[in-house]
């Protein structure tokens, strides 16, 4: 049954996949052991001098990886949490428009932002935003403003958080949609004839009817708790907003390939990727455990 | 059913036109674009410009027509596309169906699954990354955007989860009548398997049309960026710390109008197979959780 020529033809099949993994994914790997040295382009990987722990060491001391760190899982976290929320919310409330029509309008509408990359995005927020922009406009109907989002501090990181939710709430709640939809519609009808409204129905069947999916959602998005948005970070901030707005991406960027510190910029990536891969093992544990959730 | 009440119905006309302001609003920055290239340069700079153009005119699509520099980008941008997506194509047909056999049909094929899996999750960070790719002396040369990412891991599993749902029944029939793995990928799980190819092919598609950064750090003569990382550099130039002289290279042009016409050129494409995308994008991320 499983000949021999069989097993051939299906090495042979993934041989070009495994060589590009190889080259692309797992060579770079061998490349984070610059960490532990003091690496210099001219001597190369294997000749430069290694220096143990210190970059690792160094980078606990610097105030501004703290505050990157802190700002990094910040922002993040209230990304995932707002997110849910407004997908959510948004899932329920259009599962109530019965007019097919018009639901699938608005589905078009929303998620339109989620195919744009962040840098046209980010090319349109930067003009609804300015003092003169689009928003300033309408605040300055009421005698507000202006106000100078990108350039605030205190602002920034609410600007990245719910732009984001803008790009992104209505492609997450498809998910919720398709739960939504997948729910027993007698139950509705029983509770109909039991005199429920439409919250309570809302309340009592759509909720528990969505919550596993939420609770999948939830969780594997705690791996994503060190990825703050890099582009979008990337194309919105300036160094008036460092203090709130840099992430360890942006960071590992800045000072291992724009000011060369590339040890350190690695020790960096890599303390990152060894807390993601923890993370992202838990959180797929958990939705393996809680949701039945299998990646393959 | 129990016939509905008045305010019922009256609350189903709340949420109905709640949510078409929440759609509309989702798209009103996108409008606000769009009027501002098709404004006057003065009406624009004196933000006079809401959701429809004061002082209609085309003379910014008209200079883009004539940008050399946006139409190689451009050009550079559907080069990847075509590029790549063929690549990434191929590459996840032909690690998704070996992955798709038993363990007992290609020993290994859990190793491998794991491998590839533990692949996507693994990101050691831009600078080896960087340094990896700058080693194979890649910096400059276009198949670095292509080949970086070519084994498209998502996509995989996404067909590899297809190819397992597909009817035993149909492989059976065609190894009696003597077909090996390649026939039956060819004949058998191929043409079985196209809304799902459709789905990944998308997925590449935008993929490459959107992504920016690697064309940023890996190009470093600005006549071969993609689009978006020539967008990038031109809008959002006015930032100091960029990657070198590159910025001043392209800030020649930061007038209001004529980014917001590249922004929406660039959009185009996107527009375009945007019917599709929203097809096969929903039906991609409920293939992606589907179980064994």
């Amino acid at each position: 049954m499983f000949k021999n020529t069989d097993r051939f033809a299906y090495y042979l099949m993934i041989l070009p996949g495994l060589l590009l993994l190889f080259a692309f994914t797992f060579v770079p790997l061998f490349y984070s052991v610059i960490a532990f040295q003091r690496f210099n382009p001219a001597l190369g990987v294997t000749g430069s001098p290694w220096v143990g722990l210190d970059n690792i060491l160094f980078m606990f001391t610097l105030r501004d990886a703290r505050q990157v760190f802190f700002n990094t899982v910040f922002i993040a976290s209230m990304k995932i949490v707002f997110m849910l929320l407004t997908a959510v919310i948004f899932a329920l409330l259009l599962n109530e428009v019965r007019v097919l029509t018009i639901r699938r309008s608005i589905q078009t509408m929303v998620y339109l932002p989620h195919f744009l990359s962040w840098v046209i995005l980010a090319g349109i927020l930067r003009t609804i935003l300015a003092r003169d922009g689009m928003v300033n406009n309408f605040l300055g109907l009421f005698g507000i403003g202006p106000i100078y989002f990108l350039g605030q501090p205190n602002l920034f990181p609410w600007v990245i958080i719910f732009s984001d939710v803008w790009k992104e709430f209505g492609f997450e709640a498809i998910v919720f949609l398709a739960a939504l939809t997948a729910i027993d519609p007698t139950l509705y009808e029983v509770a109909e004839l039991d005199g429920a409204n439409r919250f309570q129905k809302m309340w009592y069947i759509s909720i528990p009817g969505i919550a596993p999916v939420i609770v999948l959602v939830g969780s594997l998005s705690i791996g994503n708790i060190l990825n703050a948005g890099f582009d979008q970070i990337f194309n919105l901030y300036s160094p008036i907003v460092y203090s709130t707005g840099d992430i360890i991406d942006t960071y590992v960027y800045r000072i291992g390939l724009i000011q060369g510190q590339y040890s350190l910029g690695t020790a960096v990536g890599l303390f990152k990727t060894v807390v993601a891969l923890i993370l992202i093992g838990i959180s797929y544990w958990i939705a393996g455990r809680y949701a039945n959730y299998r990646i393959f | 059913m129990l016939a509905r009440s008045r305010a019922d119905r009256i609350l189903d006309w709340i949420i109905t036109i709640l949510l078409l302001m929440v759609g509309i609003s989702t798209l009103l920055p996108l409008l606000n674009t769009l009027a501002i290239s098709l404004s006057d340069r003065a009406a624009v700079s004196g933000g006079m410009v809401g959701l429809w153009p004061v002082g209609f005119n085309l003379n910014a699509y008209a200079y883009i027509l004539q940008d050399e520099k946006f139409w190689r980008a451009f050009g550079v941008s559907l080069w990847r596309v075509a590029v790549g997506g063929a690549l990434n194509f191929a590459l996840a047909v032909l690690t998704a169906f070996p992955l798709s056999r038993t363990a007992r049909a290609f020993p290994g094929r859990d190793f491998f699954m794991w491998l590839f899996v533990f692949g996507m999750i693994l990101n050691v960070g831009i600078v080896p990354w960087y340094l990896t790719i700058a080693g194979y002396g890649l910096i400059d040369n276009l198949w670095a955007l292509v080949l970086h990412g070519a084994v498209p891991i998502w996509n995989v599993i996404i067909l590899m989860n297809f190819f397992r749902n597909i009817p035993r029944e149909l492989e059976e029939a065609a190894r009696i009548d003597g077909a090996g793995p390649w026939q039956l990928l060819w004949s058998i799980y191929l043409p079985t398997s196209l809304p799902a190819l459709a789905t990944i092919t998308l997925f590449s598609i935008v993929g490459h049309w959107n992504s920016f950064f690697d064309g940023l750090i890996l190009m470093n003569n600005p006549n071969n960026y993609p689009l978006q990382t020539y967008i990038q550099q031109l809008v959002i130039a006015d930032r100091p710390a960029l990657h070198g002289g590159q910025a001043r290279l392209l800030a020649e042009l930061s007038n209001a109008t004529l980014n917001a016409a590249k922004l929406f050129v660039a959009m185009i494409p996107i527009l375009l197979i945007y019917p599709f995308l929203q097809r096969y994008f929903v039906r991609g991320i409920m293939l992606g959780a589907v179980k064994e």
